[in-house]
């Protein structure tokens, strides 16, 4: 069953709910990259709800004119026009008032939702709208969309898509320094601007199929996934598109498979799985790798420790140094070391002293810098330098009583 | 309109859609100047899969289970995204953008699957509440106020949410003086020996008992409404701390009476038939209140801020 849903062989509506669900999350996590990276992601969250009430009063327009209130092409247009209000409301009290984005977003999203339901309310009481679903619009709902719908949605994903690649660089750009952009010519409140509307166009178009409650995890939950494989712009934008996009595939073809499995949530679920997973494999940002750092740092310094008491003759009381020291074939289990160990320790002791007089020098001030108590000394000075350090050691003298 | 039909039917909702603005508003205030508005956001979009776990795992739609679940997907959230924020070095908006949304798909999802048919629990419910069905069948007019017998058959959610309204309210009385100092200068509250960790944790706790007890009664979208709209329109009134807590209650409180108004006879002053969502209508309202705060507001830019930025 999930193989054929996989293979897009359930059906005409599955495969184009499917096509639909991949390009929606490939635009929706490339988008959401740069929204990510402007430290501005939840301002799709007041996006999203402010949809509703645009939803409705256009549904309640095209009824008064005559139409089908249903048509998906009027119900969107409507939903992007009061969302674009939304937006504007947030940008304005941010501005124009002293009250933090966070505390706009919030005003902005409960007020234009609630309005929405009072629309949706007043649709449930007319002759025209007890059919109208428009409850779908909340979470989503794909059964049963018409072709029509399929294609509009399938190209918006796909407009997205393109626009998203032709402004990726200003984008880019406004993210990471918005005055550098601004001194190089960009005009960056149009491309906040562009940016913002990008973001409006995604949720628009994922409006049908992940509702618009959960379509801000589409915009947040791939890049932030993205963010831990790499530390490139130009990759976390191709990662989040292809966790975005994966999400919506396999979200769109697992809920294919059983009618108790709404599309939306499953794809939310799918990218949070892929989020969970990275936050704890990831090489280099994750969880475990992190640990793993963790660890291989502490047994250099029990090794390093352990060198120098060597050295100096100090019986070692710690048991994982002795331990370490004794796997590496540094000493023996009563603690005493073996003839690699002692050359070892002379060593590492020998590093200590003339790290000792690179600390205390003037003329290695950037070098002493470097000093951890494990980095190699050979790693830091030239041989030169070094042999100038043991000119200042000196030569081992005789014990004067 | 007469008391015989006032009480029983306008009454009681009424009286539980204040208590609920008031029991988020006030600390709403505390989480605006903390920056952690949002908090509340979150909190209302996890109770839903709490109480969805809570039926399951009893099997009965009962008050108890139910708020108890709740509230532990309220805590569950906030250390998550604590987690989240730590372990991964996200920023806290994306964080709590990943937590929220997958615990609230997880929800929904868990309802779809399992047979909530037969009892009353749906995702719109969750939603928009049902203010208006709260109604007290047994009263007769004002008199039943004081008759003990009609007192008992009074809603549940009632004496549920004035609980929960009064022991916000103990919380902020109590804690005052060490919340404003931490809000303000969370290093000072330190250096004066406040347990500034904890109070900060207390603080979205109460927040949380507070979501969970409206929204058993009114819905989430109220609660999103009243954690944020009251204060922030208080926020532009004033700079002093005690009178934006004032201006705040003021504004949940006209918001919840102005909005259930509006939402119950509005309608019949413009010739339609059937009343619109009380709690969508409140949220309107406190918009709206909000609005006009930022407009008209005596305080709304920074002091200091140039006067034509």
């Amino acid at each position: 069953m999930l193989a054929d849903a996989l293979s897009l062989q359930l059906g005409y509506n599955a495969t184009l709910v499917a096509i639909g669900a991949t390009l929606l999350g490939l635009s929706a996590g490339v988008t959401g990259t740069f929204l990510f990276l402007r430290k501005r992601a939840l301002v799709s969250d007041a996006i999203s709800h402010a949809t509703l009430p645009g939803v409705g009063l256009a549904f309640i327009v095209m009824v008064a004119l005559g139409g089908d209130g249903r048509n998906l092409a009027g119900l969107l247009a409507g939903s992007a026009l009061s969302a674009w209000i939304g937006l504007l409301c947030v940008q304005w009290l941010t501005r124009r008032t002293r009250l933090a984005e966070d505390a706009a977003i919030g005003a902005v999203l409960s007020v234009f939702f609630g309005f929405g339901i009072v629309i949706l309310t007043v649709i449930q009481t007319m002759s025209s709208g007890r059919q109208a679903g428009l409850e779908g619009f909340l979470l989503g709902s794909t059964a049963g969309m018409l072709y029509a719908d399929a294609v509009l949605i399938a190209v918006g994903g796909a407009l997205t898509l393109l626009l998203v690649l032709l402004l990726r660089r200003p984008m880019t750009l406004v993210a990471f320094d918005p005055e550098f952009a601004a001194a190089t010519g960009v005009n960056t409140s149009r491309i906040d601007l562009a940016m913002m509307g990008l973001v409006l166009a995604v949720t628009v178009v994922g409006l049908k199929i992940v509702g618009l409650i959960l379509i801000v995890a589409l915009l947040i939950i791939p890049p932030v996934t993205a963010r831990f494989w790499t530390d490139r712009t130009d990759r976390v934008v191709a990662i989040a598109g292809l966790f975005g996009g994966l999400s919506g595939y396999l979200g769109a073809a697992i809920s294919a498979t059983a009618p108790a499995l709404p599309t939306g949530p499953i794809i939310v679920l799918v990218a949070f799985a892929l989020f969970a997973t990275s936050l704890l494999f990831a090489p280099g940002r994750g969880v475990l790798a992190e640990v793993l750092r963790y660890l291989a740092f502490q047994r250099r310094v029990h090794v390093r420790q352990g060198l120098l008491a060597l050295a100096q003759g100090q019986p070692i009381y710690e048991r994982f140094t002795l331990r370490l020291l004794r796997q590496a074939g540094l000493a023996r289990a009563d603690g005493v070391a073996t003839e690699t160990g002692r050359a070892r320790a002379a060593k590492a002791l020998r590093d200590e002293t003339r790290w000792g007089i690179v600390r205390q020098s003037e003329g290695f001030e950037a070098e002493a810098a470097f000093y951890d108590g494990l980095t190699e000394i050979e790693a830091v000075l030239t041989p030169d330098q070094i042999a100038e350090v043991d000119a200042a050691i000196g030569a081992p003298r005789e014990v004067t009583p | 309109m007469s008391g015989a039909e006032f009480v029983p039917l306008s009454l009681p909702p009424l009286l539980i859609g204040i208590l609920a603005a008031i029991a988020c508003a006030l600390p709403g205030n505390f989480l605006l100047l903390r920056r952690q508005a949002l908090i509340g956001d979150a909190i209302s979009h996890v109770v839903l899969p709490g109480i969805v776990v809570a039926f399951l795992v009893t099997g009965v739609v009962a008050t108890g289970p139910m708020m108890l679940g709740a509230a532990g997907a309220a805590v569950l959230a906030v250390v998550l995204i604590e987690a989240v924020r730590r372990l991964g070095r996200i920023e806290p908006g994306a964080a709590m953008g990943v937590v929220f949304t997958a615990m609230f798909a997880g929800g929904v999802l868990l309802l779809e699957q399992s047979d909530t048919s037969s009892v009353h629990l749906d995702v719109e419910h969750a939603l928009f509440g049902n203010l208006e069905s709260l109604i007290w069948l047994e009263a007769t007019g004002w008199s039943s106020l004081v008759d003990p017998e009609a007192l008992a058959g009074l809603p549940p959610e009632l004496s549920r949410i004035a609980l929960a309204a009064l022991g916000v309210l103990a919380f902020t009385v109590v804690f005052w003086r060490p919340l404003k100092i931490s809000t303000f200068d969370e290093g000072f509250a330190a250096t004066q020996g406040i347990p500034v960790g904890l109070l900060g944790i207390s603080l979205v706790i109460v927040a949380a008992i507070a979501a969970v007890a409206a929204f058993d009664a009114v819905g989430s979208i109220i609660v999103i409404a009243m954690f944020i709209c009251p204060p922030a329109a208080a926020r532009l009134m004033t700079n002093r701390l005690e009178a934006q807590v004032g201006w705040s209650v003021g504004f949940a409180i006209l918001s919840a009476v102005l909005g259930y108004v509006l939402a119950g006879y509005g309608p019949l002053w413009l010739g339609a038939r059937d009343a619109v969502s009380a709690a969508g209508m409140i949220a309107t309202v406190s918009g709206l209140i909000l609005a006009a705060a930022a407009l008209f507001g005596p305080h709304k830019m920074r002091s200091g801020a140039p006067k034509d930025a």
